[in-house]
């Protein structure tokens, strides 16, 4: 079976692991059988007796991984299936500076990357579609539509610059996107809103480098690459699932990998690396099911699960059953619910624990009804306003939905510089009043080298729209600055909104491993408030665009009228013309010395 | 070369009439436009609408029928637009829908559509393409008409709605919008959208980014007999042409009879019939495009650089009759090779007239027309410009001069063209804002009050040469009228050369009614024949006479009473369209030609 043909292969390649060579010095038959318990049961090798697994973790590295699936019906009827898969990695290469050679779960090409650019973390996220915060809530891991990059890299880097180059042009490789086309021109460095989700505390955005490319189109070619970098790859576990063509048939479709350091214990005495790779889709129920609503993994994704990966700790699968637990009809039946605050909304969730035998019986199959929803705390939106391609006006609209609280919002706005800002127009107006920011970073652009960056701490009053806006003047571009589709237009990237949102319910501040991956992706400070990041609608402007068909005529029958007309006549004119006598060829020349001595005539 | 200019221009000199040639030339050259052989045979663009066929599949003709009946129920209870019944239907149908209330005050009363007040919502549905991100869009409109029409485009456009709702190959956003009051609530949502203030704001909600292009449509029938493009929006704007090809080439695939201007096309050029409906159609796209109104709601939208057409359903006396599904297969068709584009439609001609639907007339070959009357300005200019700076040679030849020891002043001239331009200021302003007075001296109502001040004040102006003459210190020259013949000469063909670069049809009437009698205007002429030919040559009169050909046209004819109460119809909707929509015509003749013909006028009563 496949279970056995992997656990061979780990085996395999414990044998060649330098670390346990040396602090074990051989490997004994019964730590091999306790792996492969570990492996596949958490509890029983829990039950079996700490000792072993204790010396089993000082032993190999500590690496984990867990993986886990959160469904969740939305209001709209769509259904929102969110993957995490989480790999922790117990090394702390940039601390102890020695070269790595060994990888267990980690995936080697991102650590090599890691290493070699002093990485400190890593964002990057693909997405396809937009995320519709009106209809169907907060998602656990918001991105902007196309590809999103951040990355903090260590202080002790020199050039930044070079390094973030060079980083892109890798990564562009690795996940097959074009994220080579990230250069100066739309990379920022935001001074607050994009702080380290990991340990440590940098504030030196120096070291900062955000870039988004809002036109990239997703499909398979970098789903592939991203599923390999999974320790069981697509063959067993819930990756199983990850279809290209089911994916790809959705609403929305939104991949990222995201790689920070965190701690190892609760103490948090080791540092780890931590990769987590998520998978964000949301099926539309409407078109695939002709108005049935009612859905099953089989109908969502075309597999059914038959096991958990044999490398993972954990592997579960959450189906969000608060709204209306009685409208539900979810089969097979769970006895295990497990409760968390997301997102500051308390959730209940059947849990399916894959790594147990009995979970496997049939498949998930629930009918349920729509509902009104909760509008959502924070909302934003953003437009181009005016007409005509000489100036115009971007409005960026922020909701505070919340009843009696106002908070504060960091907004965030990367701007191309062939839209010339005009900045004395920006004005914040909440419920028809200035509201003027107390934070701004205005960084401007400069033609060809960089873009607008605007950062602003605006507070939102209780239960209010607030709209920024600032007006622009379109700059004509050079003839060979337009991209070959010029009329379609120039996208400008999303603008970004963190906030600190007041939460209704207490949130769990205690850092424990038991939490679900999809709640402790962002760590909670305070317990009465979370931290969500809202983006915006990328916006695509029309540039004042020549055309493209007349100047290539006219150059055209310039170059040509050059050429023949001009070049001959020039030709003519300053060339003078010689009778010129051929030389004589060596041997007649010869033949004619000999001639001449002779007193013969010579030869012509 | 002077010399030859001055002697030439003359009456009954070979210059004279070559200008006579020229101004002919335009004639023919532009009746010839119409001719078959002469122009070019319309053709698909753009690449991305092109090769690829799409397969049309609506089938749900009749439950667009049913959705139609429910609407005209819902439409008459709550007598008007049925807010909460649409909003519900949209919803159910899986779109996102907002709203739209506004509210206007139009200037005068409207008597042709019998609205003052005007207060209204639009409804409209988002169907949001799936893995889009929100920044591109489509428009569907259908209106709440009052009374029985366009009930069907609703209906269809809700069916179409569902239909589309199920569909995963959708690049764009669809946006359905059922607007009340036409254009008045078409315009409100469009500011709303783009969020500019034209002419008054009502803010909205829901966005989708920037829209590439808008099918506006009109039925009221449950079958049809043909569809009829219209094209013709605000300010003379027309779509890309590839936009007439898309409907076009479907309405060929579908078997769809179609029209232009609610003219079939004729395969029998050569004939004289085969001509005279050619012709017939183009004069009436040119009189349609020169009264720079909108000929449907699609005509705001050209404005925001968003390619729009209206299609209306025709239920005539053929025998052959279409059912609603046929429609919706075709709109399916058009929507999904929209939907196919990966640019703004920009490779065909924005600059055309149509003498049939497969026939085209380009920029490049209309031109010409414009660019022969211009000329004769521009010749006649010259020929005053020599005259001028050579009077030492008029004196030899004996030609009649008065003494004068230097060029005309600066007041001269300057004085009429002030005078006659605040008279055009007059009749911009007044007849709005005087009709309360007016009102309330004589007995009429608002409408015609406006209307008939305009009248007074441009009749008005008839009397200023008079005036003019008595603010000058002494006579006029001979030199002082040249200079101001000079200076309007090139004022007028600056005009027309601008109105014709941006609406062709406005700029080549009024040269066709101006040039020949202003080219030849001057003191010595006959007065009373010449004043007659000149008020007989304005720009009201040009009004009148395109009312007139304009009821020929679509073989409505009408008598001269009809037609002078059309003649004040089109006046006050014109003052409206200026005022509602922002439509530039009337300013253009007001503050511009009207004055432009003034200080010819003063020409004339030069003493």
């Amino acid at each position: 079976t496949f279970f056995q043909v992997t656990s061979v292969s780990l085996f395999i390649a414990e044998v060649y692991t330098p670390r346990e060579v040396n602090t074990d010095g051989s490997i004994a038959a019964e730590d091999l059988n306790e792996r492969q318990w570990q492996s596949t049961d958490v509890e029983v090798d829990r039950s079996d007796g700490t000792k072993d697994s204790e010396s089993f973790t000082a032993a190999a590295a500590r690496d984990q991984f867990q993986e886990e699936l959160v469904i969740r019906p939305l209001h709209s009827g769509d259904i929102y299936a969110s993957f995490q898969f989480r790999t922790l990695w117990d090394i702390d290469f940039l601390q102890e500076r020695q070269k790595v050679s060994h990888y267990r779960l980690f995936p080697k090409s991102l650590g090599q990357v890691l290493s070699k650019f002093s990485v400190r973390e890593l964002h990057i996220s693909f997405t396809q579609g937009f995320w519709r915060t009106m209809q169907w809530g907060q998602p656990f891991i918001p991105s902007p539509p196309g590809a999103e990059l951040w990355v903090w890299f260590h202080d002790t880097v020199s050039d930044v610059d070079g390094n973030w180059k060079e980083l892109t042009n890798v990564l562009s490789g690795i996940f097959c996107a074009s994220l080579n086309f990230i250069d100066l021109t739309n990379t920022v460095q935001p001074s607050a809103s994009f702080k380290p989700l990991g340990l440590g505390n940098a504030t030196d955005h120096r070291f900062l480098r955000y870039a988004t490319l809002p036109r990239e189109i997703v499909c398979t070619e970098n789903l592939t690459p991203w599923k390999k970098l999974l320790p069981c790859g697509s063959k067993a576990g819930l990756s199983v699932l990850l279809k290209s063509e089911k994916l790809f048939h959705s609403s929305f479709h939104s991949q990222a990998v995201h790689i920070r350091p965190v701690c190892q214990d609760e103490q948090c005495t080791s540092k780890a690396w931590e990769l987590r790779q998520t998978l964000n889709v949301v099926f539309d129920l409407y078109t695939s099911s002709q108005g049935k609503k009612e859905w099953s993994l089989f109908k969502m994704f075309s597999r059914t699960l038959t096991e958990a990966c044999p490398l993972a700790t954990s592997s579960k699968i959450y189906v969000d059953i608060t709204d209306n637990p009685e409208l539900f009809e979810l089969n097979p039946v769970t006895p295990l619910l497990s409760q968390a605050v997301v997102l500051g909304d308390r959730r209940t969730y059947s849990v399916f624990d894959l790594t147990r035998a009995e979970t496997f019986g049939q498949l998930c199959s629930l009918n349920l009804l729509l509902r009104d929803m909760l509008r959502p705390l924070l909302h934003a939106e953003r437009y181009v306003a005016g007409f005509g391609l000489q100036t115009g006006e971007i409005h960026t609209v922020i909701y505070n939905n919340h009843p009696y609280r106002a908070f504060p919002v960091l907004l965030m706005d990367s701007v191309p510089w062939y839209l010339q800002l005009y900045i004395h127009t920006l004005t914040v107006t909440s419920k028809s009043r200035d509201n003027k920011p107390s934070y701004i970073h205005y960084q401007p652009a400069k033609d060809r080298h960089r873009p607008h960056l605007l950062e602003m701490l605006i507070q939102l009053p209780p239960h209010s729209m607030t709209e920024v806006t600032v007006q622009f003047e379109r700059a004509l571009l050079k003839w060979t600055e337009y991209t070959p589709d010029p009329n379609h237009g120039f996208y400008v990237g999303s603008s970004v909104v963190s906030a600190l949102v007041p939460s209704m319910v207490a949130m769990n501040t205690n850092f424990t491993q038991d939490q679900p991956l999809f709640s402790s992706f962002v760590p909670v400070k305070e317990e009465s408030s979370y931290f969500v990041r809202v983006y915006t609608e990328p916006l695509l402007v029309n540039l004042p665009t020549p055309d493209f068909s007349m100047p290539y005529n006219v150059i055209c029958l310039t170059c040509t009228v050059v050429a023949v007309g001009y070049g001959s006549f020039y030709n003519l004119l300053t060339r003078t013309f010689q009778v010129d006598e051929p030389s004589l060829p060596l041997e007649k020349r010869l033949a004619n010395l000999i001639r001449r001595i002779r007193g013969v005539p010579l030869l012509a | 070369m002077g010399l030859f200019m001055q002697h030439l221009c003359e009456p009954d000199t070979l210059c004279h009439h070559f200008l006579m040639v020229c101004y002919l030339a335009a004639i023919v050259w532009f009746m010839g436009l119409a001719f078959e052989p002469f122009t070019l045979r319309t053709y698909m663009s753009e690449n991305a609408m092109g090769s690829t066929m799409v397969e049309e599949r609506f089938s749900s003709g009749e439950r667009a029928l049913s959705l139609a009946k429910e609407f005209d129920a819902h439409k008459r209870k709550a007598g008007g637009m049925p807010m909460e019944w649409l909003v519900k239907a949209m919803q159910a149908r899986g779109l996102e829908v907002f709203t739209q209330s506004f509210s206007r005050k139009l200037p005068f009363p409207d008597e042709n559509k019998e609205r003052y007040m005007v207060r209204g919502t639009n409804v409209y549905g988002i169907l949001r393409a799936p893995r889009a991100p929100r920044t591109e869009a489509l428009v569907i409109t259908a209106p709440c008409s009052p009374g029985n029409s366009n009930n069907q485009a609703v209906g269809l456009l809700l069916a179409l709605a569902q239909y589309f709702r199920n569909q995963i190959f959708w690049a764009k956003d669809i946006i359905f919008l059922v607007n009340e009051h036409d254009l008045i609530g078409m315009q409100a949502w469009l500011e709303g959208y783009h969020h500019t203030n034209i002419t008054g704001y009502s803010p909205l909600q829901g966005r989708a980014g920037s829209i590439q292009a808008a099918l506006s449509l009109e039925l009221s029938s449950d079958v049809i007999t043909s569809l009829d493009l219209i094209l013709e929006g605000l300010n003379g704007q027309l779509p890309n042409l590839d936009l007439a090809n898309l409907f076009y080439a479907f309405c060929q695939k579908l078997g769809v009879l179609c029209t232009i201007q609610g003219k079939l096309q004729r395969n029998d050029w050569d004939t004289a019939e085969g001509y005279t409906h050619a012709a017939q159609t183009m004069m009436l796209m040119v009189l349609k495009q020169a009264c720079g109104r909108s000929w449907g709601d699609h005509g705001l939208f050209l404005r925001y650089h968003i390619e729009a057409a209206s299609i209306r359903g025709i239920n005539g006396f053929r025998h052959y009759k279409m059912d609603v599904a046929t429609i919706g297969r075709l709109l399916e068709g058009m929507v999904r090779k929209l939907n196919n584009l990966l640019e703004r439609l920009h490779q065909s001609y924005f600059f055309y007239l149509l003498p049939s639907l497969s026939r085209f007339v380009s920029i490049g070959y209309y031109m010409p027309a414009f660019g022969l009357l211009a000329v004769i300005l521009l010749l006649r200019a010259l020929d005053l410009w020599v005259n001028l700076g050579a009077p030492a040679l008029e004196a030899v030849d004996g030609v009649t001069e008065a003494e004068q020891p230097s060029g005309p002043g600066v007041l001269t001239v300057l004085t009429p063209v002030v005078i006659s331009h605040l008279t055009g200021v007059a009749l911009y302003l007044l007849p709005v804002h005087l009709q309360e007075m007016a009102v309330e001296h004589f007995p009429v109502s608002e409408t015609e009050a406006v209307v008939l001040t305009a009248v007074a004040i441009y009749t008005a102006g008839l009397a200023l040469p008079h005036n003019t003459q008595r603010l000058l210190s002494g006579e006029g020259t001979e030199q002082g009228w040249k200079v101001l013949k000079l200076t309007a000469l090139l004022y007028l063909a600056v005009l027309l050369g601008c109105t014709a670069l941006i609406n062709f049809s406005l700029g080549f009437i009024l040269a066709v009614t101006l040039v020949p009698i202003t080219a030849s205007m001057t003191p010595h002429m006959p007065k009373a024949l010449s004043a007659l030919a000149m008020v007989l040559l304005s720009p009201a009169f040009t009004i009148l006479y395109c009312v007139f050909i304009y009821q020929e046209l679509i073989e409505a004819p009408v008598s001269v009473s009809e037609g002078w109460m059309l003649f004040l119809s089109v006046i006050s909707q014109g003052i409206l369209d200026h005022a509602l929509y922002g439509s530039l015509v009337y300013p253009l003749l007001a503050l511009f030609i009207y004055p432009c013909w003034l200080m010819f006028w003063n020409i004339l009563f030069w003493s």
